[in-house]
């Protein structure tokens, strides 16, 4: 008998004690982020898709197309080619396309660009009505960017 | 391929009937004005009012509920239509009554489509006889408390022959559900309501809650000269109408996790929507009869402002803890219902009964014996 009825002080303690906790929380700020409207800044190393980092001053790619990253991406994901101009020390870029279908972003290229010359993007809303919308032109967003 | 279940489709979405019928009706009532005694006009006339006052807290009891349980989890909830949301209830409407209506085979075609009137009417009519304010009553009835609690009971045969009209196993198990918990819980809702009775000696509402009058402490909860037990009634009486509902924790009819929807599986469009507005007038009806019987109806706490939205402003804080339960609460198991109602609720009542009776007997003879 005396256990029925600390069963019942008991529980109906517990039922107030839950009724204060969801009042509580009902009062706190709301934290969900209105997504088409407001979106988050994503974490430094957030990784998205590879992007190419222009110079400072000038905007162009600061790539010298010494191809260690095509060469090192497992996933063969990289294309670039380039060529030499006159009077310029380094070769300067004319195409680099990134297969974003293919791309594990595991990384290795950006590890492996002793240069500085490509970075991950912060972009995370990535989406395509097909496959070929996943091959990006990376130096064309270069030029757009800058 | 598995071949589609066989439906009768029924091609009628309820918007276009409802645009014709109410010029309709209007000038029908128009005509009909110097036809019909006035006594019958008020009657006519209520029961319009009453069915919109029964709509519209339906619509704006679900943008709430949405609301304060997007609150609770700290998000926002609706807020796209119209400013806060609060147009969302009339796309959720118009969506619904465009809806096509379904009506499977195999279906009960009567039980089928009468299901949902059976429950959305009671709470309608049980409105009549609820003041208000008062003189804002359609019907001053003096067994008002009885007919409540007898079309109360109605509903719960429409969630039965619902469940079973549809030829659905979720359908009937879970209107099988429904009934044994409505039948559970209406026998402590009525020893308490017994209890009242025996302190108010009417069941005239208008009556019960005119004794209230006087300030806060004239209120039936708080008047422990009436019976130091009152708060226990207010409570029993409260956990009953939350069962009585249908309403979580105590929502076994609809256990979307085992049983789908419950016992409106089947439905679709309008007849959904018809179980709906029953479901949210029957809570409005519940927590009405809670702020009559214990909370003074439309009494106003010390001389502030008097007036029927006192009345109103008690249903929708009542309303409010009805949700707020809602989301803090897991849904019980049956046994674990039953269990409440069988050991807690009917012995507490009873006792609390028995020492009403004992104390209405004993302390008017010691009061007077002094
Ligand atoms: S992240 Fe990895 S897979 Fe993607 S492009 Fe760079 S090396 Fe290739
Ligand atoms: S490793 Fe760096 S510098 Fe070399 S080609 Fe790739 S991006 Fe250009």
């Amino acid at each position: 008998m005396s256990g029925y009825f600390k069963d019942l002080f008991g529980g109906t303690k517990s039922l107030a004690v839950g009724l204060g906790i969801t009042f509580r929380y009902m009062c706190k700020p709301v934290v969900t982020l209105q997504y088409p409207h407001e979106s988050l800044k994503m974490t430094p190393r957030y990784r998205g898709h590879i992007e190419l980092v222009g110079d400072e001053e000038t905007g162009l790619p600061k790539c010298v197309v010494c191809g260690m990253c095509q060469k090192t991406c497992p996933s063969n994901c990289i294309t670039l080619a380039g060529e030499k101009t006159e009077g310029a020390k380094t070769k300067s870029l004319t195409m680099y396309t990134l297969d974003f279908t293919k791309c594990s972003l595991c990384g290795q290229c950006v590890e492996s660009c002793k240069f500085g010359a490509i970075d991950f993007s912060k972009d995370y809303n990535l989406a395509g009505p097909r496959k070929e919308a996943f091959i990006f032109d990376l130096l064309k967003r270069l030029e757009e960017k800058s | 391929m598995i071949p589609l279940p066989e439906t009768r489709r029924v091609f009628t979405p309820f918007i276009i009937p409802s645009l014709i019928a109410l010029p309709v009706a209007g000038f029908g009532l128009y005509a009909l004005w110097p036809l019909l005694p006035l006594d019958l006009w008020r009657v006519i006339i209520a029961l319009i009012a009453l069915i919109a006052f029964a709509a519209g807290n339906a619509a704006y009891l679900v943008w709430l509920e949405r609301k304060v349980c997007a609150h609770i989890q700290c998000r926002i909830g609706p807020k796209e239509v119209g400013p806060f949301g609060l147009l969302q209830p009339l796309a959720d409407g118009i969506k619904l009554m465009t809806k096509q209506l379904i009506v499977p085979k195999g279906v009960d075609p009567l039980l089928f489509k009468v299901a949902p009137l059976l429950v959305l009417v009671p709470a309608v009519m049980s409105f009549v006889t609820i003041p208000f304010s008062e003189t804002l009553v359609a019907r001053n009835i003096d067994i008002g408390l009885l007919m409540i609690f007898a079309f109360a009971s109605v509903n719960v045969m429409g969630l039965l022959l619902g469940g079973w009209g549809s030829a659905n196993k979720y359908a009937v198990i879970s209107a099988a559900r429904a009934v044994s918990q409505n039948v559970a819980y209406e026998i402590p809702m009525l020893i308490t309501v017994i209890t009242m009775v025996m302190i108010t000696h009417t069941l005239n509402l208008r009556d019960i809650v005119l004794q209230q009058s006087g300030n806060m402490f004239d209120w039936y909860v708080f008047r422990f000269s009436a019976s130091p037990l009152l708060w226990m009634s207010f409570l029993i009486f409260f956990v009953c109408s939350l069962a009585e509902t249908n309403r979580a924790p105590f929502d076994l009819g609809e256990a979307e996790s085992e049983l789908i929807a419950g016992f409106h599986t089947e439905y679709s469009g309008m007849g959904f929507g018809v179980f709906f507005m029953g479901e949210y007038a029957n809570i409005v009806i519940g927590c009405g009869l809670t702020s009559i019987l214990f909370l003074g109806g439309w009494q106003c706490p010390f001389g502030l402002w008097p007036g029927w939205w006192w009345f109103l402003a008690k249903i929708y804080f009542l309303i409010f803890c009805v949700m707020w339960i809602r989301w803090t609460y897991p849904r019980t198991t049956l046994w674990g219902l039953l269990n409440l109602s069988w050991k807690v609720l009917i012995p507490l009542a009873l006792i609390n009964l028995l020492l009403t009776g004992g104390w209405l007997k004993f302390w008017p003879m010691l009061m007077g014996a002094q």
